[in-house]
């Protein structure tokens, strides 16, 4: 009862606390002389934002890179010793080798899907129930979809009856077929099947951005290239893949971008084991198992570096866009 | 006349079987493709509604054929028993504040984004873009460490807080597009008529961009529901306060091949976001649509 009424409190009185600060501020101002209120007036606006991200997210960005050449406690400096630790730690290695396969795997999947179904439904008449039924994986958490996917692979021993989705369908549709346990057998193929309920969770996002695009193409093109006599198979070559290629290039970011970060459904599903360990799932077990804040940072050092390209060209499409604004 | 009628009926309903014919490819992989999408939920969802003795020995399609026995003993039990009773109290304890605080503190950042001039604008405005892609494995010891020497470690407020900082990157940057984009005679009508920037802020740019809010606040409820990494650092696993994402994956190692608990516990931490996004998925997609930059 107490955490409710804190929870109320919090959700209104922050709000009021902020916006009477502004509210405040603006009556400082005005007793200011106009061109100096103006000099002033932005910054009051922006502050309560600019302290969340100083302190949530600039200053222990800095502060994550400093603890990485400290030791597991933080109290001596160890200069790049835990960058050589994680380098030559196997668990790392494989952790690095399967984000490799999320990278190109994931991204892949779920861009080609997109396309693919967002073409496809664009034909149909029941166009918007098929987007809503694919696209509602979305609201699901990762941890839901690892429930629904360990019980989508589950395995039994034969003779015992397969109640597992995969395994009962496989046996039922091939003949002589030999139930898997998907999760544990064939690394580093297993990593696939992570993918694949990641894959289903996402692929609706991408179909939706894509989709969106693909209405956006002025239907003059489509019927210009219909009189010249296009085929539908050239009519998507030249006209619909060409005009989707800036959203493609949009959702691909993002997707790698995710597949650099995945985390919530390795840690649910397999947490690491049978050789499909990730890099976050890897800090996360630095951080609480081992206890090791130095190696532990220098592991989300690596993640952010392998980030930072991606930002930068986000950077450069954003100038790019604002120009043409 | 008669007959003359009934042959172009005839070619007609000819070309409409041709018709039909050439898109069953299209139609079997359209149907195909939502079934394939939807299985995996639908194979939970019975799951969860079935006794275990059943489900330990059969699939759950075996429950679409007579003698349909289902029961709701699942629920009961994970409610009861396994925390998440409460946990269902806790997400929206914590989802609730993480979702109206960021929104508004980053509305009043975007104004200035938006319609204020002031040296390092463009700089200040970049690192945001920036930040929308950080992963925020980065930020977690240090700020797990500031939360400790607060004593706010295991607390709601820790989730708040971090939330709203981890929230703001995306925040900002839609508003500011969004208020960007609103025309500038209205915002100049409203300064002729005497209104200062407060007043326009609150009378005029909130009240037209109530649409951008909301794709915004579905965008940031389901994101603090559906977390798992942010809770399981902050509050460290204790039940009193566990959202549902940390209850279920606990219970992913507890229970095992208790299918019907897992399914039934599972759903429960699925339904609020699944109406939300039901009710509400034209803002969601617009949500989307603007900020489709970020990880």
């Amino acid at each position: 009862m107490e955490r409710v009424l804190q929870a109320v409190i919090v959700a209104i009185g922050i709000p009021a606390a902020t916006a009477g600060f502004i509210v405040l501020g603006e009556r400082c101002l005005a007793l200011l002389p106009g061109r100096s209120s103006n000099a002033l007036r932005p910054w009051l606006w922006l502050t309560p934002g600019l302290a969340f991200l100083l302190t949530f997210l600039l200053y222990p960005s800095v502060d994550t890179l400093v603890l990485s050449f400290r030791d597991a406690r933080s109290t001596m400096w160890v200069g790049l010793q835990n960058y050589r630790v994680i380098f030559t730690d196997a668990a790392f290695l494989t952790a690095l080798r399967n984000n490799a396969i999320w990278v190109v795997a994931f991204p892949a999947a779920t861009v080609l899907l997109g396309i693919a179904i967002a073409i496809l439904v664009d034909r149909v008449r029941y166009e918007n129930t098929a987007k809503a039924l694919i696209f509602l994986p979305m609201a699901i958490s990762f941890v839901g979809a690892g429930v629904i996917w360990r019980f989508m692979y589950d395995y039994r021993p034969p003779p015992l009856p397969q109640t597992g989705t995969l395994n009962a369908f496989l046996t039922w549709a091939i003949p002589g077929f030999q139930p898997q346990a998907w999760l544990v057998n064939n690394p580093p193929l297993n990593n696939l099947a992570l993918i694949a309920a990641a894959v289903w969770l996402w692929t609706g996002f991408c179909m939706v951005v894509i989709s969106a695009s693909l209405k956006g193409i002025p239907v003059e093109l489509f019927e210009a290239a219909r009189v010249d006599g296009a085929s539908e198979v050239q009519v998507l070559r030249h006209v619909v893949l060409p005009s989707l290629s800036s959203t493609v290039a949009v959702v691909l970011t993002t997707m790698i971008i995710f597949a650099l970060k995945a985390f919530d459904i390795v840690y649910v599903m397999t947490n690491g084991n049978f050789d499909t360990e990730v890099i976050a799932n890897r800090m996360y077990k630095e951080l609480f198992n081992v206890r090791d804040f130095g190696r532990a940072s220098a592991i989300a050092i690596v993640l952010l570096a392998a980030i930072v390209p991606v930002m930068l060209l986000n950077i450069r499409r954003f100038r790019q866009q604002e120009e043409t604004r | 006349m008669a007959s003359t009628a009934r042959v172009p009926q005839h070619t007609g309903s000819m070309a409409h079987a041709v018709a039909m014919l050439r898109r069953l490819p299209l139609n079997t992989a359209v149907v195909g493709i939502t079934i394939l999408w939807t299985v995996p939920t639908i194979g939970v969802l019975i799951s969860s509604f079935r006794p275990p003795e059943l489900v330990s020995t059969t699939g759950w399609w075996t429950a679409l054929q007579p003698p349909f026995v289902f029961t709701l003993e699942n629920y009961r039990r994970v409610l009861s028993t396994n925390n998440m009773g409460q946990s269902f109290v806790n997400s929206l304890l914590l989802t609730i504040p993480a979702t109206v605080v960021p929104i508004l503190i980053a509305a009043f950042a975007a104004y200035a984004f938006a319609w204020m001039e002031f040296p390092g604008r463009t700089v200040l405005f970049l690192t945001v873009v920036g930040l929308l892609v950080v992963p925020l494995q980065i930020t977690l010891i240090p700020v797990l460490r500031l939360f400790t020497e607060l004593g706010l470690t295991g607390t709601l407020p820790a989730i708040w807080l971090a939330h709203t900082g981890y929230g703001l990157p995306l925040a900002i940057y839609l508003l500011r597009n969004f208020f960007g984009s609103l025309p500038k005679e209205m915002l100049e009508a409203a300064a002729v008529d005497g209104a200062s920037p407060v007043v326009t802020f609150f009378r005029v740019v909130l009240p037209t961009s109530i649409p951008a809010l909301a794709s915004l606040a579905i965008f940031q409820f389901l994101w603090v529901w559906n977390d798992l990494l942010v809770a399981l650092v902050y509050l460290g696993g204790s039940p009193s306060v566990a959202p549902m994402t940390v209850t279920v994956s606990n219970l992913v190692n507890s229970l095992g091949q208790n299918w019907q608990l897992l399914t039934a516990a599972a759903f429960l931490s699925m339904a609020v976001p699944m109406v939300l996004f039901l009710s509400l998925q034209g803002y969601f997609v617009r949500g989307i649509l603007a900020g489709s930059v970020k990880g």
